[in-house]
């Protein structure tokens, strides 16, 4: 197929920004489309900006063109202004690379990411020129796949998807190229449902085709494999090494300003901190750290060839990766290239010894410091299994003021399980103190308190928690905003309506879908944008589907309650989750299995992985999340919960 | 800006092709991180954020091509100029091609206000068509219209200026205006700008030669400096003159 540029490019002077869609990125490739190739399209759901650095998609593009038996190109969300002009002059939706036909590919597959972009993926289908349904696609449709955090429920996202790959992508694609490649070579036995069938057999797939559904009025009955090859559990994939798998190789330098513009290299994989309401942290495990030469070399390569003159190193949790701090000063001090290179840690732990980090970091370039405590008392910390204590942030800030920073910035969520008034308010409190303690060292000191409102997520702890709904958040929002009013803490707030429709999307369904296509049927596409928000749209939808939103969102469910994603493992036992939340309940903490014992949440066990770390101590400095004081050495002395659960 | 101790350079490129989609500001960030891969002897600002010492010269629109583009750089030490154009370009992206590199007078007049006249190539199209009926943009209309425009002895426009509407006279700026025959859509005519002492953006001089039309295809094929009546090319303006030449 010819490229679509001479029909694109007239297109692209009357439109916002339009070097989102002209590719040329160093590093990007141009792949040959043979008849042995099966061709990826890699679609970020979202504008070019945000998508491009996705550190995921990129590690997709490159490992597959490094099979001679795959072609893999990219495409972006066109913002509303292009799709409205492809739309009029029936151009369909491109990759950037070559400008190739979307629905020229053999796979287009979605990074999902975050479930208000839900409605775009079927906005880029219908651009494509694909049936947004996938029981109106027939052979020679592409098969739609989708990848990304999200996949953990997939349910409200069936109707679309023809297969899901849960977990680390790495290893299935390649499979997955493999199967299609040998089922086009085979004359497409069995058709499109043959193929999906053969799918379904890749560890880590899940084809949503493959499974009926039952349900007991407004309750899920059961998910359960239509054929006894397809497995009744899919379980996540991965990636044991990170070292085996040191990419991107080539990272894509954006010829535009997109969201993390500098060098990516990743430290680790997973988080065991434990905090309870972080769905990554929990479909993540185990830990696996990448060698620290490995990150060095990986860093020298990439700002020789990309010219950045920033790296961040990036990880769920940057400060606890084993030696972070002799490796910030190596990289600091033996600068590279032409020198004058940033380093940023983008998730900072809340302690001085993050502080020092950050200060070593700022000879180049002063960022800003962000830190997160998530709820407003040490209680509620002991809730999330967040074990910040007062004095950690209060040192951490100390040291931010005192080494010349005049704003902090704090994030926090509000809505959290058994989060009462004074616990919203303590926000406040610990605001109003870190202002205090700034205005010791500068006139200048302010903070930001940044407050988000809490979606309860799939595979965690708190899957069972009935979310805030929209007036509580809001009241608590007002609240702490009347609280700091004439102070010099600012507050931002995230819109407690597009929490609402997160909420919906997050623990959905297979029913959920319906509202999804009505959604975006009434226009609703660019969800996460709040000017492109309106609540309507969803409960609009909700109503004419007969569902009912506080079911899905407001209500707690009970422990024997058939939940949606059940038939999706992360290997974290049910009952490992179920034992945590009770412990949320009564405050009690738990600590980081990295460096001690193993409580058996599952999935080392379950899947034969252990933790890679190089050091067996945690990095030193705070209480390092265990609530104590930990200044007189490495060893963790906690058991702050008994809550070993036996095998089941 | 620039002590004696640098090394300013003066880089001459292109931006022709896909690439003119991007904005002046991704250019000027293409080039820094072409800098950096090239691992040039960079001279860096002093500050919280040290940045490369570049300065550009004029802007271009977001989707104008040009053939003669040109920025200022600031080098720490003196080095080779004559790999650097090579160089350069293998580290930049398609489209945007250096083709020449020289050294700089240290105090050269910066180029924003050296440069004081530019040729563009501007295709004049139909704009968007009105219920009147279908617009000729062919080279005859056009030609009696630009006759039209260089006949004239003012050309009042209405320019807005941190939100004041204020009137100004651009023929002055308008030194030369030639159709040069029939384009795809309508018509190539080659003009001369001047920048000073106000300069007229490609799409106001299409209005002028008449409303109903629009720029098509546009693509900057000149700039000079103007300097005691002579024409200099702004590579050739201000050479830096070699050590031993300067001492005597």
């Amino acid at each position: 197929m010819t490229s679509l540029w001479p029909r694109i490019e007239p297109l692209l002077a009357g439109v916002e920004k339009p070097a989102r869609y002209i590719g040329m990125e160093r590093g990007s490739r141009s792949p040959h489309h043979g008849p042995g190739a099966v061709s990826w399209l890699l679609v970020y759901p979202d504008t070019y900006e945000i998508g491009l650095p996705n550190q995921g998609l990129q590690i997709l593009y490159e490992i597959l063109n490094e099979r001679p038996d795959a072609a893999a190109e990219r495409s972006y969300a066109p913002w509303l202004d292009l799709a409205a002009a492809l739309r009029e002059h029936a151009v369909p939706l491109f990759s950037v690379d070559t400008h190739r036909p979307a629905a020229d590919f053999d796979i287009v597959a979605f990074n999902l990411s975050a479930e208000l972009v839900y409605t775009n993926l079927l906005e880029c289908l219908d651009l494509a020129g694909i049936p947004v349904r996938g029981s109106q696609r027939d052979e020679d449709h592409p098969v739609v796949v989708a990848g990304g955090h999200c996949t953990f429920n997939p349910e409200p996202m069936t109707d679309f998807v023809d297969a899901f790959v849960i977990g680390d992508g790495e290893e299935p694609v390649g499979e997955m190229t493999e199967c299609i490649g040998d089922w086009k070579r085979a004359g497409r036995p069995g058709g499109r449902t043959g193929m999906l069938r053969a799918l379904a057999a890749v560890p880590g797939v899940y084809v949503p085709s493959m499974y009926d559904v039952e349900y007991d009025g407004p309750a899920l009955r059961s998910v359960t494999p239509r054929f006894n090859d397809v497995p009744s559990v899919v379980e996540k994939r991965t990636v044991a090494d990170l070292a085996e798998w040191p990419y991107p190789k080539e990272q894509l330098v954006p010829l535009i300003e997109v969201v993390h513009d500098r060098l990516n290299v990743e430290l680790f994989r997973g988080c065991t901190r434990g905090c309870r309401f972080c769905q990554a942290g929990m479909i993540t495990r185990p830990v696996r750290e990448r060698p620290a030469d490995q990150v060095r070399a990986m860093v020298e390569a990439g700002l020789a060839r990309t010219g950045y003159d920033e790296v961040a190193l990036t990880s769920l949790s940057s400060a606890d990766f084993s030696g972070i701090d002799s490796l910030v000063s190596d990289l600091v001090n033996d600068q590279v290239g032409c020198g004058n290179v940033g380093v940023s840690l983008p998730s900072l732990r809340v302690d001085a010894f993050t502080v020092g980090i950050a200060s070593e970091i700022q000879k180049v370039r002063r960022t800003g410091l962000t830190f997160a405590p998530e709820g407003g008392s040490w209680r509620l910390r002991q809730v999330i299994n967040k074990l910040i204590t007062e004095e950690d942030l209060y040192a951490a800030v100390e040291g931010a003021y005192s080494q010349g920073w005049r704003r902090v910035k704090l994030y926090f969520l509000v809505g959290l399980p058994t989060e009462m008034d004074e616990d919203t308010l303590g926000i406040a409190e610990l605001a109003r103190n870190v202002v205090k303690i700034g205005k010791q060292h500068t006139k200048q000191a302010s903070c930001t308190v940044s407050v988000g409102g809490f979606v309860p997520k799939a595979h965690t702890p708190f899957q069972w928690f009935g979310q805030n709904g929209i007036s509580e958040l809001r009241r608590k929002i007002t609240m702490l905003r009347d609280d700091l009013k004439k102070t010099a803490a600012q507050v931002r707030w995230h819109d407690p309506e597009a929490t609402f429709a997160e909420g919906i999307a997050s623990r959905g369904d297979r029913r959920i879908g319906a509202v999804i296509e009505r959604v975006w049927r009434a226009g609703g596409t660019f969800q996460e944008w709040s000017e492109h928000f309106q609540l309507g749209r969803w409960t609009d939808a909700m109503a004419a589907e007969g569902l009912d939103p506080d079911w899905y969102v407001t209500r707690h469910r009970t422990e024997d309650e058939v939940l949606p994603w059940d038939h999706i493992a992360a290997g974290l036992h049910r009952d490992f989750l179920w034992q945590d939340w009770q412990s949320s309940l009564a405050a009690h903490g738990l600590p980081d299995c990295r460096w001690t014992p193993c409580y058996d949440c599952g999935v080392c066990t379950d899947y034969a992985l252990e933790h890679v770390v190089a050091a067996a101590v945690p990095p030193a400095g705070g209480s390092q999340g265990t609530g104590q004081d930990l200044s007189n050495g490495g060893a963790v002395p906690v058991v702050l919960s008994p809550t070993r659960i036996a095998a089941s | 800006m620039r002590g004696d101790a640098g090394f300013p350079i003066r880089i001459a490129f292109t931006k022709q092709g896909k690439v003119r989609f991007i904005s002046h500001r991704d250019v000027a960030r293409a080039f820094e991180r072409a800098f950096r891969i090239e691992q040039l002897p960079l001279a860096f600002t002093l500050g919280f954020s040290p940045r490369p010492k570049v300065s550009f010269g004029l802007a271009l629109s977001v989707g104008h091509e040009s053939d003669a583009e040109y920025l200022d750089l600031e080098l720490a030490e003196p080095v080779a100029v004559e790999p650097l154009a090579a160089a350069i370009s293998a580290a930049l992206p398609e489209g945007i091609h250096v083709f020449d590199v020289v050294a700089l007078a240290d105090r050269a007049p910066a180029l924003q206000e050296a440069v004081t006249l530019v040729e563009w190539n501007i295709e004049v199209v139909p704009g968007a068509a009105q219920e009147s009926g279908v617009i000729d943009a062919s080279p005859e209309p056009v030609a009696a219209r630009v006759a039209a425009v260089l006949g004239s002895d003012t050309l009042v426009v209405d320019r807005v200026r941190k939100g004041k509407t204020t009137q100004e006279d651009i023929r002055p700026v308008i030194r030369r205006i030639t159709v040069l025959g029939a384009s795809e859509q309508g018509t190539l005519t080659t003009v001369e700008l001047s920048t000073h002492p106000t300069s007229v953006r490609p799409a106001e001089l299409v209005a002028v030669i008449g409303q109903e039309f629009c720029e098509g295809r546009v693509r900057r094929t000149r700039q000079w400096i103007e300097r005691d009546g002579e024409r200099l090319d702004p590579l050739a303006a201000d050479p830096r003159i070699a050590l031993e030449a300067r001492a005597s």
